[in-house]
């Protein structure tokens, strides 16, 4: 990135972190979380510790990060490297994040911005300008990646209320600042759990490792009573609803079920995983000692916030989480696909000189699909 | 700690406090030395630990948690004793770790057989009390399975290896794991057999006792069955090699021990994906969880910072060190090799 770009995103994002400080959430226990971020061109700045909000603004002002950070865990001494730091416990925390739901809009949306003759273009594997191979994709996602990001979301909201007893008020849910949500859970029973107790709740989440007898099939006289009923809760009820689709059908499909036999079974569980399981990023989960980007601070792949979702269903991010300005700049755009934000379209753009509000020119430039002029 | 009955005491002695138990019954150790009388309890303590030593648990005179005979209570609560005192004063850590898990064993059993007593609702109180003293686990009953949190289930089951204890294969409901006697008994089985080892562990070596002589040599020669032979030559350091024949054995490696010998290999220029295929028969293998902590510990992934070997003054104190001469003048096991001896 050149530096009237870097410099064009770094007044941006100081304006935004003056006008909207309110926006970011410190979370609780502010001193014992560890603090990291980001400037554009460098690299990772981590083992920051902060007293309060107050600090925070400090280093914001300071520094104009791309990109904040906070750990999901507390430490006594979060200033400390890292095996000096003395871990106490963690939030649990999810990812959910659109280009891991294998999505057929992702085509759609996709740009690709040659590496070596920076040509943009929504080809797949090749420049078609310099025929390199060496592409850099960059996605804009659309509404469909956001409402499947969504269902994904309230199909996991639903196991952690269902099945693990967490209140709802514990729960919040992020949109990530770009393309996902972030879902953090607090003061559970769980934040003590290390890394390897946490990959087992992922794979329960992600309904992975699961074996035919959980469900009532034996390999030897499968027992029909041993299926799971229509109003069980848990994995056997969601599983009931999936697979017998009604009550009425519970009795001639598992009568089908044994039938097939047990391997046929085990490809159908195969199958419900990627049908039923929540699509989290497991390596999220368990990673106990991660820094993970601070709610209310900006995504330097977007420039747009990681905000609160008050209601996830009703929820837009590209309304509700653009709060860069309207000033209208003149930027070089190259952008092969059209985007929406605030309500309004932009787009596509053949490498030409083009005047749009900052927020739009952030968006791009973030992007790698425009520069400032 | 919990008020027992004599029926608990012979069920779970490990629970007692030794020294108050002989003193309450009016002996001493030196008494079963001597008295002719009390003599055949210490063969019958040999036989618990030869019995253990064989992989088989000790049959009790027990039946069915009940004492058969009045008298065949302080019999079964002695001999467990005695034979405290013979492996202490034998000094053989191998039969200590054989009779621990033995005697897990059997007090599994019990603890079974008194979560599943519908009639008899004491009983059940204290197997779910001693659940919860020993292991933290919290034990609830509810209708017919016994629910313990989410949470508490996972910091145990992440031991075992077969697909049917992963929590997706488990009724999960409420934030409660539902598992029957037999579940809820055989999840703390590990630290059943960890705690009652290290009780015996941490418990005083007496002096020589007469008349103890004899079994003691006995358990010594019988320990050198399961000696296992160490290999002194090599680029190595001997707990390097150690912590490496433990994991191809397929046993269990502390976490401290993983430590040192990952920290040691990528010291050594080896990679990730090197070092984590001797983690595979690790009881406890996870794939994910073994690329996730070495890429931590080698500061690939992030907190940046790599983790060195930790020094061997360090390792003595966790049991990992197996000091052998060339190992004089070092003190970090990546010197190892490097000084010479003069
Ligand atoms: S002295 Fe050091 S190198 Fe030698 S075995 Fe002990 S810990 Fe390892
Ligand atoms: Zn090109
Ligand atoms: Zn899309």
């Amino acid at each position: 990135m050149n530096e009237n770009d870097i410099k064009f995103l770094e007044d941006s994002f100081k304006k935004y972190y003056f006008d909207h400080f309110d926006q970011i959430r410190v979370p609780d226990r502010t001193s014992e979380r560890e603090f990291g971020f980001q400037k554009f061109n460098y690299g990772m700045t981590r083992h920051i510790s902060l007293k309060d909000d107050k600090e925070l603004h400090l280093l914001l002002m300071k520094n104009i990060p791309s990109d904040v950070y906070c750990s999901n865990a507390c430490y006594s001494f979060p200033n400390l490297p890292m095996n000096e730091k003395d871990w106490k416990e963690a939030d649990l925390i999810f990812d959910i994040d659109a280009k891991d739901l294998n999505l057929d809009c992702r085509i759609n949306h996709t740009v690709s911005v040659c590496t070596e003759c920076n040509t943009t273009s929504t080809a797949q594997k090749q420049c078609p300008k310099c025929n390199s191979t060496k592409l850099e994709k960059k996605s804009l996602p659309c509404t469909n990646c956001i409402d499947h990001s969504k269902m994904e979301v309230k199909k996991l909201v639903e196991i952690l209320v269902d099945d693990f007893a967490i209140d709802k008020n514990n729960i919040h849910i992020y949109f990530s600042g770009n393309e996902g949500f972030h879902i953090y859970v607090y003061d559970s029973q769980f934040q003590d759990l290390g890394s390897r107790e946490r990959s087992e709740l992922a794979d329960y989440i992600l309904f992975k490792g699961v074996i035919p007898e959980t469900f009532g099939m034996k390999k030897f006289k499968p027992n029909r009573s041993s299926f799971p009923d229509f109003a069980e809760k848990g994995w056997r009820g969601r599983f009931s609803q999936e697979v017998y689709g009604s009550k009425s059908k519970r009795s001639k499909i598992i009568s089908e079920l044994i039938t097939d036999g047990y391997s046929s079974f085990q490809s159908t569980l195969e199958g419900l995983t990627e049908r039923i399981g929540v699509k989290i990023d497991p390596n999220v989960t368990m990673d106990i000692h991660r820094i993970f980007r601070l709610p209310g601070s900006l995504n330097s792949k977007s420039g747009l916030t990681k905000t609160l979702c008050k209601d996830v269903s009703k929820f837009n991010p590209y309304i509700e989480a653009s709060f860069l300005d309207d000033k209208i700049v003149e930027i070089m755009a190259d952008c092969p696909v059209e985007f929406k934000l605030k309500n309004k379209k932009f787009g596509p753009y053949k490498a030409e000189k083009i005047t749009i509000p900052t927020y739009a020119a952030v968006y791009m430039i973030c992007k790698k699909l425009a520069t400032i002029t | 700690m919990l008020a027992l009955g004599p029926d608990e005491i012979a069920k779970y002695p490990f629970l007692a406090d030794a020294g108050q138990y002989l003193k309450d019954k009016g002996f001493t150790l030196e008494q079963f030395g001597t008295d002719p009388d009390l003599k055949s309890l210490i063969d019958k303590a040999f036989d618990r630990i030869e019995v253990a030593a064989d992989g088989k648990v000790y049959k009790s005179d027990l039946i069915a948690d009940q004492v058969s005979k009045e008298a065949a209570l302080p019999r079964e609560v002695f001999s467990f004793l005695l034979a405290i005192v013979l492996l202490k004063l034998s000094g053989m850590h191998t039969l200590i770790k054989r009779f621990a898990l033995a005697e897990a064993r059997r007090a599994e059993k019990y603890l079974e057989r008194d979560l599943a007593n519908i009639s008899d609702e004491s009983k059940k109180q204290l197997a779910i009390r001693v659940i919860d003293d020993l292991f933290s686990v919290q034990v609830k009953k509810q209708d017919d399975y016994f629910v313990i949190p989410v949470s508490d289930y996972l910091k145990h089951s992440i031991n075992f290896h077969e697909r049917e204890w992963k929590l997706i294969n488990r009724h999960v409901e409420n934030g409660h794991v539902f598992l029957t006697p037999h579940e809820t008994v055989r999840l703390i089985r590990k630290e059943l057999g960890t705690y009652i080892n290290s009780k015996i562990v941490n418990a005083k070596t007496p002096q020589m006792i007469s008349g103890f002589e004899e079994p003691v040599s006995k358990l010594v020669s019988l320990s050198k069955k399961f000696a296992t032979s160490v290999v002194t030559t090599g680029e190595y350091p001997p707990c390097i090699k150690h912590a490496i024949d433990v994991l191809e054995k397929g046993e269990n490696l502390p976490h401290s021990g993983r430590f040192m010998l990952a920290t040691f290999l990528l010291s050594k220029g080896q990679t990730v994906e090197q070092i984590a295929p001797l983690f595979k028969n690790a009881p406890d293998y996870n794939e994910r969880v073994t690329l996730y902590q070495l890429n931590h510990l080698a500061g690939t992934s992030g907190s940046g910072t790599q983790y060195s070997c930790p020094s061997c003054e360090k390792l003595k104190t966790q049991s990992l060190c197996f000091a052998i001469p060339e190992c004089d003048n070092i003190t970090n096991p990546l010197q190892f090799g490097k000084k010479r001896v003069q």
